[in-house]
């Protein structure tokens, strides 16, 4: 019982630092302690309870408990991270984002099916897609690459729509200006209308991460070799290891916040021109 | 909308046409193999109606999907367990559940994070964090948690799991709306002596609506994801995904294809009718464009 008191002491003892320091003058290095002193309040509070109400390891595992966890496997975490990320997740993001782009170039140049594409993809794009998961994996197979196909058509909707929007994006009177330029399609293309779909393809491509990731894992509860993410959830919860379940979360997590943080680094370094990066 | 019917309809017709295309070529391979045993020869045509009506296609045809969705809505009945109808109501109530909870939670944060800036500055972060993990990886863990702490009903786990989803866009879409009146307009409020209370229901709340009807239309669509997923991985017996999953089980694609067409009926419907009554609110509060 001491222990869930001194928990809940030191979480109330954050927050009136977190108090205090929203109080100072907005600076970079508040915006950065702020949350990470939430968060580990949160995690000692989890802790506390756990231990001091001495809740069932099978029920919920201490943060300690999955730290040591997470430590002492590290070579299965690291198998299932490259089956499920790097074959599944990654190459999928890219294939689908790559086919999204090329057929967004594609439609672009006739309006006609710009207009039928844009309807249908933006219905498409908030459908379910997961659901084919299992038919995938019945053409493709059990190994990464039904995992990847997932992933390629859930990717691909989302970048088509904003693809396809962002290259809409210019005004008459830039293009007007490469008119009087001279400029061919490619050059109009490339010098103006890409650069200006960049903050919609970025959207894209960010709304894109955490779908990839998620296909790569539903996929695996429908079949895969003996390692993956999705596949190690599903059998450690029979097995009930939870504290193995919250390592591959953990992994999960990291996976998810990491690919984001890249995405958006990208989008700092090329549009930074754009007014919500200024 | 009319200017874009013809070219919808276009799209949708090539899709058609080259499902059916598909449908010929992945099938066909089970044709030839039947036909190679029984030492038979068969024609285009015979290979071309033979991939339109297998038990087991790999893809089947458009019209055996409609007809199997034709068969297990209208024509059995609304109680059995073999009716679409059945199923698309467990998911529809979950969903409906998730979606509740999760706007409940995006508004009250939102709320929350334009008043405080402690929670802006703490909830804010980790709220963004929480959706780049990916919630299948939770889904299993919320349903070992809900079933050991004692809730026995099978929709709580999915209800989270779609609330977790749709929370989100609530909250982002809700923090903008409430910041959105300008400094004009909260100088005038202040002239007017008005407390602050007054200034939440008179002025932030009703400036917030269009962006909060614009994020429930995304919220409805992610919380009907979130409840599939849910029932997913869960080996859930009833619900549109459980039908996606017991059609894997038996080896029925028809079965599979027909769950995810009533699926993306289901959220074409919730979100058409989003979209009314943003429209019918827009305009009684005369915000219509």
């Amino acid at each position: 019982m001491t222990l869930v008191v001194l928990a809940v002491l030191f979480w109330v003892g954050a927050t009136g630092v977190n108090v205090w320091l929203s109080r100072q003058p907005d600076q970079g290095w508040i915006r950065l302690a702020v949350p990470v002193i939430f968060g580990i309040a949160v995690l000692v509070l989890w802790e506390g309870v756990v231990r001091g109400l001495a809740i069932s390891p099978i029920i919920l595992p201490a943060p300690s408990a999955i730290a040591a966890r997470f430590g002492s496997s590290l070579d299965v975490l690291w198998g299932d991270f490259t089956q499920t990320v790097l074959k599944g997740a990654l190459s999928g993001f890219f294939i689908g984002a790559a086919a999204a782009f090329a057929m967004a170039i594609a439609v672009d140049r006739t309006p006609f099916l710009q207009r039928g594409l844009l309807p249908i993809g933006n219905f498409v794009a908030a459908l379910p897609i997961v659901g084919i998961a299992p038919i995938l994996v019945g053409w493709f197979g059990f190994d990464w690459h039904s995992k990847a196909a997932v992933v390629v058509v859930m990717v691909f909707f989302p970048m088509l729509v904003n693809t396809v929007q962002g290259l809409r994006e210019t005004d008459a009177m830039q293009r007007d200006l490469m008119r009087t330029y001279g400029a061919s399609y490619w050059q109009r293309l490339f010098k103006l209308r890409l650069p200006a779909a960049m903050p919609f393809i970025f959207n894209g491509l960010k709304v894109s991460t955490t779908l990839a990731l998620i296909g790569a894992i539903v996929a695996e509860y429908f079949g895969s070799p003996t390692r993956g993410m999705g596949f190690r959830i599903s059998t450690e919860v029979g097995r009930l290891n939870i504290d193995m379940v919250w390592a591959e979360i953990a992994v999960a997590a990291l996976a998810g916040s990491a690919f984001y943080l890249v995405v958006t680094a990208l989008e700092k370094a090329i549009t930074f021109w754009h007014p919500s990066q200024r | 909308m009319i200017r874009n019917a013809a070219p919808v309809l276009t799209v949708l017709l090539a899709m058609v046409v080259l499902w059916y295309l598909a449908a010929v070529w992945m099938n066909s391979t089970w044709t030839l193999a039947q036909a190679e045993r029984a030492g038979t020869t068969p024609g285009f045509s015979e290979i071309v109606r033979d991939t339109m009506a297998q038990k087991r296609p790999k893809l089947p045809a458009p019209h055996q999907v409609a007809t199997e969705l034709w068969s297990t809505t209208v024509e059995k009945k609304v109680t059995s367990k073999r009716s679409l109808v059945f199923h698309g109501w467990i998911t529809l109530r979950a969903t409906l559940m998730g979606f509740a909870l999760g706007t409940f939670l995006g508004i009250s944060l939102a709320i929350g994070i334009v008043y405080s800036r402690v929670m802006e500055l703490s909830v804010m972060p980790w709220a963004v964090i929480s959706q780049t993990i990916p919630i299948v990886a939770l889904a299993p863990m919320i349903i070992v948690l809900t079933s050991s702490i004692g809730i026995e009903d099978r929709n709580v786990p999915k209800a989270i799991i779609s609330a977790y989803l749709c929370f989100f866009p609530v909250l982002v879409g809700m923090v903008k709306g409430l910041r959105s009146p300008d400094a004009m307009q909260l100088d005038l409020l202040r002239t007017y002596g008005a407390s602050g209370a007054a200034v939440f229901w008179k002025l932030r709340l009703p400036s917030s609506v269009p962006y909060l009807f614009t994020s429930l239309k995304i919220g409805i669509a992610a919380a009907l994801v979130g409840t599939i997923v849910g029932e997913l991985p869960t080996g859930a017996i009833r619900g549109l995904g459980a039908r996606i999953l017991i059609g894997d089980q038996f080896g029925n694609p028809i079965m599979i294809w027909s769950a995810l067409f009533a699926a993306a009926i289901l959220a074409g419907v919730l979100v058409t009718l989003i979209g009314a009554m943003q429209a019918l609110t827009l305009r009684r509060m005369g915000m219509a464009r």
